[in-house]
């Protein structure tokens, strides 16, 4: 696929690092020279410096023949009229815009405004919204390591850590069904020390195990007291960092949780104090242990380190757990400062572009791809793809999931069919229009399931 | 630095090498000549040594960085032209020694078209056919050729075609994958070889000539199957032919590219560069036949055909010949070479500095001329109304100081191996150039020129091939610096 890029900031490089891996055609837009030459050296892209809403810029990245326009730069309004004059120019058929602002995205307005009549932006992504989403899943569910949504959000995936004297630690997979009759999930993927192992029935759970099972969303507190011992719901956060995610997070969550916040600068402690009504708002630094030991660090159930700044994110975290949080979850953009932290002192470290890239992927993906979650760290990936065809020109439709033949490690997970979930088994056979959710725990495996859902042209 | 990526690359590229040393038996199978066996060990020994390197790192994954970029293209230019000289070694017909056959297959590869072999006409097909065919390779780079056949080479790929693209800007893509931008070159070097071979064959050489002289027309190499080059065929279409396709294989080959991909030929002319070339080449034109009619050299017509002929030959640093120009009066050859260092486009198959440096310098010159009147004006140097980055004008003064540098230290090392001036200039300028022919002792061949003197001349030619830079950041301490 031809995809051009404006934007090279963290989003528009990341999403440029996973695209070209997948054999796209990638040119990224910028204007920062500098950023461009970097990232040449590193993928096999294009880049064209220049303004990535002028006209003459985008025919020189080759927006005339490309198959999708994605306008990440930190500018709304550049992103919508990139989009704009992809549409009234050069007809490209798919136009996706990062929109930051809550009021363009305000359903009020967004409807009527964003449209092919109007500002043909087909796709809009906040990226902040994005992961507030993740992490107050992570926040909702606890426990667990990672919360993807599935078909709206009646599935869900949930990664977690298995913990000895759990009642299906130490037992095989099989038992799932005699522990619980009236819980139907299924265990799609088990690493363990850091390698997959394809869950089979006769599997055995051991302790650190990194599990990832699916069920329906009511169900997935049970299925999580079957695998360790069920945490109490949280109360008490303590946020570090009041930008965008903090605060997005802060309001979404602010009535249901005991927040405090810790904002380090006093203009935008203010703007806090005004914009939020039940959180305490805290002006200070997220690594002052006073600050942090006065606020009873030591009762938090959760502390979240969400600035900009990772340094900062992993030292606060770090200050925050010896100082008695019960729970740290720190945000960190550089994959690399994620891969020294992991399993060290920090909970759940949240890669802010791997949530991102991942609402954006499914619409790079060929076929009926609804959604695309990457999973550790990109490694792994879930994928909900909507079946079509018949059983003369699909290769699953009217099949038993037993009978297909899906590529190595991949898991056909579960199926929602007109609004229920129905978690897969050797019998379930699959019908046209189900949402099939997959589970691959090789990346490179991707292309193969695409294929294998993918309808035959050839027997119209 | 990862040695054991760079050695199963090097390998890999060398065993693709050796299915090129095929070809040639089938030439010999047509034409029954006992050359197969020559061809057969020369493949079995770049197959194997390039085995060895390849085997022991086969598993060895790791992307390529820009360093080893550099190590795989000098070494693999190294080592291409060591194991392309075998098979004239190995041969009865020419039966070179290790020198002149290592000379002889650098000249080939980097498309100089400098030969130490006198009685072509005599050697078998095969031998013939393998030379031009060297050339061929070397042409477009074999490089280039290697990333659009092999996508495993990823983004490294990018790291050595960096190494080999000629011409100031080395980032340049026609596309986003380098794959394909390898490709689309390939391909546009392939239909060129083809309709050139196509219009030889029309003009009435024969099948074998026709393909052999494609080759080496738009590789711009000036490797001939006759010792009268050109002039054997003595026939105004061929030189017609031959002129076209030089002077189209000196453009950039991106220029080609967007050509074909708008259609729109207005495209060459708004190239800045293009423009320049063919400038150059009207007025050297002019000049040359001007000069041969009013010297009494020739008559109008002659001095009109072979004038236009010599210049464009000389000027894109293919090298061809169909007269002794060496002998026309002392100014000609001069000039003729003098324009050799202009050379052809950057991004085309030809040597020299190259037009599109050339024009940067130029416009700098005027720019300080501008100065001294405006003192305070701000004057960045613009092509195609677009600033060139300091950097790039930059790097330019430099390549040429370096280029200059080196080519008055190789004229001083031949002076020393006991050639006369004229000789040690012409060597140097047509080896540097990667033009091929000089004058004095070197006009038609260089078998006369002691071995030390095509030491240096080969590493000239890779000197030249490669912009120097390439070749010379591997003797630099700091490369090898961990």
């Amino acid at each position: 696929m031809k995809i051009v890029i404006v934007g090279a900031g963290q989003v528009g490089a990341t999403l440029a690092e996973n695209l070209a891996r997948e054999y796209n055609d990638i040119t990224v837009v910028d204007i920062n020279d500098n950023a461009l030459r970097a990232l040449q050296d590193r993928l096999d892209i294009r880049t064209v410096p220049g303004t990535g809403c002028y006209p003459d810029v985008l025919v020189q990245a080759g927006i005339e023949d490309a198959d999708m326009l994605v306008a990440v730069t930190n500018s709304d309004e550049i992103n919508i009229i990139a989009c704009q004059v992809a549409y009234s120019l050069f007809h490209t058929p798919t136009k996706i815009a990062r929109v930051r602002a809550p009021n363009y995205t305000n359903p009020k307005y967004k409807k009527l405004l964003f449209n092919d009549k109007h500002m043909p932006v087909d796709v809009m992504i906040t990226p902040e919204q994005v992961v507030t989403d993740y992490i107050r899943k992570l926040v909702e569910q606890p426990g667990a390591l990672q919360v993807l949504d599935f078909a709206d959000g009646i599935i869900q995936l949930v990664g977690l850590r298995a913990v000895k004297d759990s009642p299906l630690v130490g037992q095989e997979l099989r038992t799932l069904k005699e522990h619980m009759p009236n819980v139907d999930a299924r265990v799609a993927a088990i690493y363990r020390k850091d390698r997959a192992i394809f869950p089979e029935g006769d599997t055995v759970i051991e302790d650190g195990d990194e599990v990832f099972f699916i069920a329906a969303k009511k169900n997935i507190r049970k299925v999580m007291g079957e695998l360790r011992r069920l945490e109490k719901p949280y109360h008490r956060l303590v946020i570090a960092g009041g930008g965008n995610i903090g605060f997005r997070l802060t309001k979404a969550l602010e009535d249901d949780y005991n927040i405090k916040i810790i904002e380090y600068s006093d203009k935008r402690a203010a703007y806090l104090s005004e914009k939020l009504n039940r959180a305490v708002v805290l002006k200070g630094s997220a690594t002052d242990q006073e600050l942090l030991l006065d606020e009873n660090i030591d009762k938090t159930d959760v502390f979240l380190a969400l600035t900009n700044d990772d340094e900062v994110n992993i030292m606060a975290s770090l200050l925050a757990k010896r100082l008695g949080a019960k729970k740290v979850m720190t945000l960190i953009s550089n994959p690399v400062y994620a891969d020294l932290m992991q399993g060290g002192g920090i909970d759940i470290a949240i890669s802010p572009q791997q949530a991102t890239t991942s609402s954006l992927l499914a619409h790079v993906r060929r076929g009926d791809t609804v959604s695309v979650h990457s999973l550790r760290r990109g490694a792994a990936e879930a994928l909900e793809i909507v079946v079509h065809g018949d059983k003369k020109s699909s290769k699953v439709v009217g099949r038993a999931i037993g009978d297909i033949k899906s590529p190595p490690g991949a898991t056909l997970a579960a199926l929602v069919r007109n609004g229920e979930v129905l978690v897969a088994h050797h019998d379930t056979v699959i019908e046209a229009e189900d949402h099939v959710i997959v589970f691959v725990v090789d990346k490179e495996n991707t292309k193969a399931v695409e294929k294998l859902f993918a309808v035959n042209f050839s027997f119209f | 630095m990862h040695l054991a990526v760079t050695a199963r690359v090097l390998g890999f590229l060398l065993m693709i090498f050796s299915l090129t040393m095929l070809t040639p038996i089938i030439v010999a199978w047509i034409y029954g000549e006992q050359t197969s066996q020559t061809f057969l060990s020369a493949f079995a020994i770049t197959l194997l040594v390039g085995l060895l390197f390849w085997f022991p790192a086969k598993n060895k994954k790791g992307e390529l960085r820009t360093r080893d970029g550099f190590i795989v293209t000098v070494f693999f230019w190294l080592v291409l032209s060591t194991f392309g000289a075998l098979p004239l070694m190995l041969s009865e017909a020419p039966n070179l020694s290790f020198m002149d056959a290592l000379f002889e297959s650098i000249s080939g590869l980097t498309t100089t078209g400098a030969t130490v072999i006198s009685g072509l006409d005599d050697l078998p097909k095969s031998i013939l056919y393998y030379r031009q065919q060297l050339q061929w390779l070397g042409g477009i780079g074999i490089v280039v050729i290697a990333v659009a056949i092999l996508p495993m080479l990823g983004v490294g790929g990018m790291q050595i075609y960096r190494t080999e693209t000629p011409g100031p800007m080395k980032d340049a893509k026609l596309t986003p994958r380098i794959t394909e931008t390898a490709n689309v070159l390939f391909k546009i070097y392939l239909g060129l070889t083809s309709i050139c071979a196509l219009a030889y064959w029309m003009a009435g050489m024969n099948g074998f000539d026709a393909i052999s002289h494609s080759f080496s027309t738009v590789a711009i190499g000036g490797f001939s199957t006759h010792d009268a080059s050109i002039g054997f065929f003595d026939s105004g279409a061929i030189m017609a032919i031959c002129s076209f396709f030089m002077v189209v294989s000196g453009l950039n080959f991106a220029l080609h590219y967007h050509v074909l991909h708008n259609r729109k030929l207005g495209y060459y002319w708004a190239d800045p560069e293009a423009r320049m070339y063919i400038y150059l080449l009207l007025v050297g034109a002019i000049i040359t036949c001007l000069y041969l009619y009013y010297s009494g050299t020739y008559d109008w017509s002659q001095s009109f055909s072979q004038g236009t002929f010599q210049l464009i030959s000389i000027m894109t640093t293919t090298g061809f010949a169909t007269t002794e120009f060496n002998a026309w009066p002392t100014f000609l050859p001069f000039f003729l070479l003098f324009l050799s260092f202009f050379g052809a486009c950057a991004g085309s198959t030809g040597g020299g500095i190259k037009i599109g440096r050339m024009l940067i310098l130029a416009q700098q010159g005027i720019r300080e001329i501008y100065r001294l009147v405006h003192p305070n004006a701000l004057l960045p140097i613009k092509i195609r109304n677009r600033k060139i980055p300091e950097r790039v004008a930059d790097a330019i003064w430099a390549f040429v100081g370096v280029y200059l540098a080196i080519f008055y230290l190789m004229v001083l090392l031949l002076l020393a191996s006991g050639l006369d001036y004229v000789t040690a200039w012409s060597a140097t300028a047509a080896a540097l150039n990667n033009l091929g022919p000089g004058l004095g002792a070197v006009a038609t061949n260089y078998a006369d020129i002691g071995s030390f003197a095509k030491w240096v001349l080969c590493w000239g030619m890779l000197l030249g091939r490669l912009e120097i830079f390439t070749l010379l950041v591997l003797f630099t301490p700091t490369f090898w610096k961990n």
